[in-house]
């Protein structure tokens, strides 16, 4: 509890100790008035004082001004019925305050709880001066220096490692509970956890824009991006409160004219009263705080899981894709070639791929070094002589004293080599010994192991129409929409032909629902943006890919998509839950109220008890 | 020029009414207040004082609730 708190405790405390003997002490009426009127203003004071300010600003549909007029007015019936009874305006600015500090506690908690989450922001970095680790501000180091992180620490700034080994927990980044290694050479980013080694880093990165930094700026910059919902409520806050006072107004006037119009008695007290109950239970606390509440604990409790949602309007628009378009290259699949299927004609599938390897040892095109990779013993550079790189052929090498010739069908023709031709959806890579054609190596984009089961998660939450696009042939195309289960996909585009393809399905789509494209970030940032929901993945570190998404995925594993639809139908869910509660109680109770069946300490009651248990729901936000 | 002030308001209503008045003072282009996390973040007009506008944002901030508070 905070110093505002706790004197509202105290204050509530005194006033129970105070209304206590007010009710067991037979004071004569005198004393109990005074007595009643000091309770009244220890407990009310700092209500009515905002009150009268608010009618100095000419500002008086404020809850405090509704809260004054109740109680003043309860307090002035009790005079003019001479029924003594002043308690009741005591009882409830005693419970509007216990709903305060309910409210505030219940408000503090949670904040506390979704910015716990969010607890990435590095205290400190240690540079070494003079042979010893000094702790300083991480504002203070700049591009360039170097930076300590010892074991348990968490990495300040992003960097990379000049010295020293170790194993990096990343959850608070990429909600990826597997541990990483780290060695010299490798980029670092700021947010990580350090666990084993102690490591130096070169910072590449000033403070402010490293990733740590930029997640938290992102995720406290969501809420400037409303929600449907959210202005709704804001508006209908607006016209709600004056509503509410007006109609007061004609309930303590109408009635007791009209009865004395037909001759009956005004009782003006009760329809007075009545007015007041109506007042207490106008608030539109409970609407106007558990709304962004729950947007907030949503987007909260999805960046804990690696997803970072840059509004609320997203969760909105997330919770109705009906349509999901996945780009190939480096979202399904991993983006980089290895080695898939060797094929050979009269010798081991391991000694082609060993003439191979070698042949390619001086090479740096990715298809030499995914050779190299998939042969995974170590090279012997002393084999291979005359190596001959042909550009945009192969490679000729002499290893062993033997020819070898590894290429496409290009340097098949040119040699020439018998070979037999073949179709595949990948790269072929023939290989020929002495002019001899020994067989081919197959080289491919592979599929992500998540790939499937993503797809799947997303047809079992609901979303039948999944499309790829790709800038890859036919063939491939259609091998990786078959083996992960998509329908549709389109093929051979540049990348401004998948902004009119994907157009296309949103001009197909349904009004109602949106579709969600998803891209790995590079070079596909004009189809992001035109999207409905524009999903990045792998954008850790990749500062374009968080600019132009609408949602970004720390890491790269598809299967956060479905997550992320989940977590913001959840939200939407009890957005909605608490729209119809807190708006259908407070209806009933103005219903009960207006016709004198609910007194006012039940009005309070119902005020406080919706705003608690919606406060209460919106925080189920947080958890998926 | 965007800033972002931390804040201490009390009521969720009174931020989003704050919200308003703020992007009402002259030489503000746009205010968001984040209740949640009590952040207050102004977009600038060009060439205006920052002090000046502030001071006005903070005079008209109060006269929503009383109690508010903001770091400068």
């Amino acid at each position: 509890m905070n110093k505002k708190q706790k004197k509202i405790l105290i204050r509530i405390l005194i006033t129970v100790f105070l209304s206590a003997m007010l009710l067991l002490v037979p004071f004569s009426n005198l004393i109990n008035g005074i007595l009643s009127v000091i309770t009244y203003f220890i407990i009310g004071y700092d209500v009515l004082r905002k009150a009268f300010r608010g009618i100095l600003n000419r500002r008086i549909f404020d809850e405090n001004f509704l809260m004054a007029v109740a109680t003043l007015g309860a307090i002035f019936l009790a005079i003019y019925t001479k029924s003594g009874d002043y308690f009741e305006a005591i009882a409830v600015m005693l419970f509007y305050q216990i709903g305060e500090l309910f409210q505030s506690y219940a408000v503090g908690k949670s904040r506390k709880s979704i910015t716990s989450l969010m607890d990435i922001r590095p205290d400190y970095a240690n540079i070494e001066k003079n042979g010893t680790l000094v702790s300083v501000d991480p504002d203070e180091i700049s591009v360039g220096d170097v930076i300590i992180v010892q074991p348990g620490e968490r990495v300040a700034i992003d960097g990379i490692v000049i010295e020293g080994k170790s194993t990096l927990n990343t959850s608070a980044l990429t909600g990826e509970s597997m541990p990483r290694d780290i060695t010299v050479g490798e980029k670092i980013f700021s947010g990580c956890i350090n666990m084993t080694g102690v490591l130096k880093v070169r910072t590449t990165k000033e403070f402010g824009q490293s990733t740590a930094s930029k997640i938290l700026e992102l995720v406290e910059e969501s809420g400037s991006r409303k929600s449907v919902t959210e202005n709704f409520i804001s508006k209908f806050a607006k016209y709600y409160t004056p509503i509410v006072c007006y109609s007061a107004l004609a309930l303590a006037l109408l009635p007791p004219v009209f009865n004395m119009l037909i001759g009956n008695t005004a009782s003006f007290s009760v329809w007075v009263y009545r007015a007041l109950t109506f007042l207490v239970i106008s608030c539109p606390c409970a609407l106007v705080i558990s709304i962004p509440l729950t947007f907030f604990a949503g987007i909260g409790g999805a960046s804990r899981d690696g997803i970072l949602i840059k509004g609320s309007n997203f969760i909105e628009a997330l919770s109705k894709t009906k349509s999901v378009v996945f780009d190939k290259t480096g979202t399904l699949t991993k983006g980089v070639f290895e080695v898939r299927e060797i094929k050979t004609n009269n010798i081991s599938k391991e000694l082609l791929l060993e003439y191979a390897a070698h042949a390619e040892c001086s090479s740096s095109h990715p298809i030499s070094k995914s050779i190299i990779k998939a042969y995974e013993k170590d090279i012997d550079r002393k084999r291979v002589q005359n190596i001959e790189e042909i550009s945009g052929q192969g490679v000729v090498a002499i290893i062993d004293g033997k020819k070898i010739s590894v290429g496409n069908d290009k340097l098949m023709k040119k040699q020439p080599i018998d070979y037999s031709e073949c179709e595949h959806d990948g790269t072929v890579i023939h290989v020929a010994i002495d002019g001899a054609y020994s067989g081919y190596i197959v080289i491919s984009d592979v599929e992500k192991p998540t790939s499937k089961t993503a797809i799947e998660d997303l047809k079992a939450c609901g979303i039948d129409n999944i499309v790829m696009l790709t800038g890859d042939s036919k063939a491939v195309a259609e091998k990786v929409a078959s083996n992960l289960g998509i329908k549709e996909c389109s093929y051979e585009l540049l990348p401004t032909d998948k902004v009119t393809e994907l157009e296309k399905l949103i001009s197909k789509n349904d009004k109602k629902t949106t579709l969600a494209f998803v891209g790995d970030g590079i070079n596909d940032a004009p189809v992001l943006a035109r999207a409905d929901v524009g999903i990045a993945m792998g954008a850790i570190g990749s500062d374009a890919a968080i600019e132009a998404a609408d949602v970004v995925l720390m890491d790269d594993n598809p299967e956060r998509i479905a997550k992320a639809i989940k977590i913001s139908r959840k939200c939407m869910r009890i957005v909605r839950q608490n729209i119809v509660f807190a708006l259908g109680i407070k209806f009933a109770c103005l219903l009960l109220g207006a016709l004198g069946i609910s007194n006012m300490w039940f009005a309070i009651f119902a005020d406080v008890g919706v705003m608690i248990i919606a406060v209460i729901n919106a925080i189920r936000a947080l958890k998926i | 020029m965007k800033k972002t002030y931390k804040i201490e308001v009390d009521c969720a209503n009174c931020a989003n009414l704050m919200e308003e008045a703020t992007s009402k003072v002259n030489g503000v282009a746009k205010a968001t207040v984040n209740f949640i996390m009590q952040k207050m973040t102004v977009e600038f007009a060009e060439n205006t004082d920052v002090d000046s506008v502030m001071k006005a944002v903070s005079k008209a901030c109060r006269k929503i609730e009383p109690d508010f508070e903001i770091e400068l």
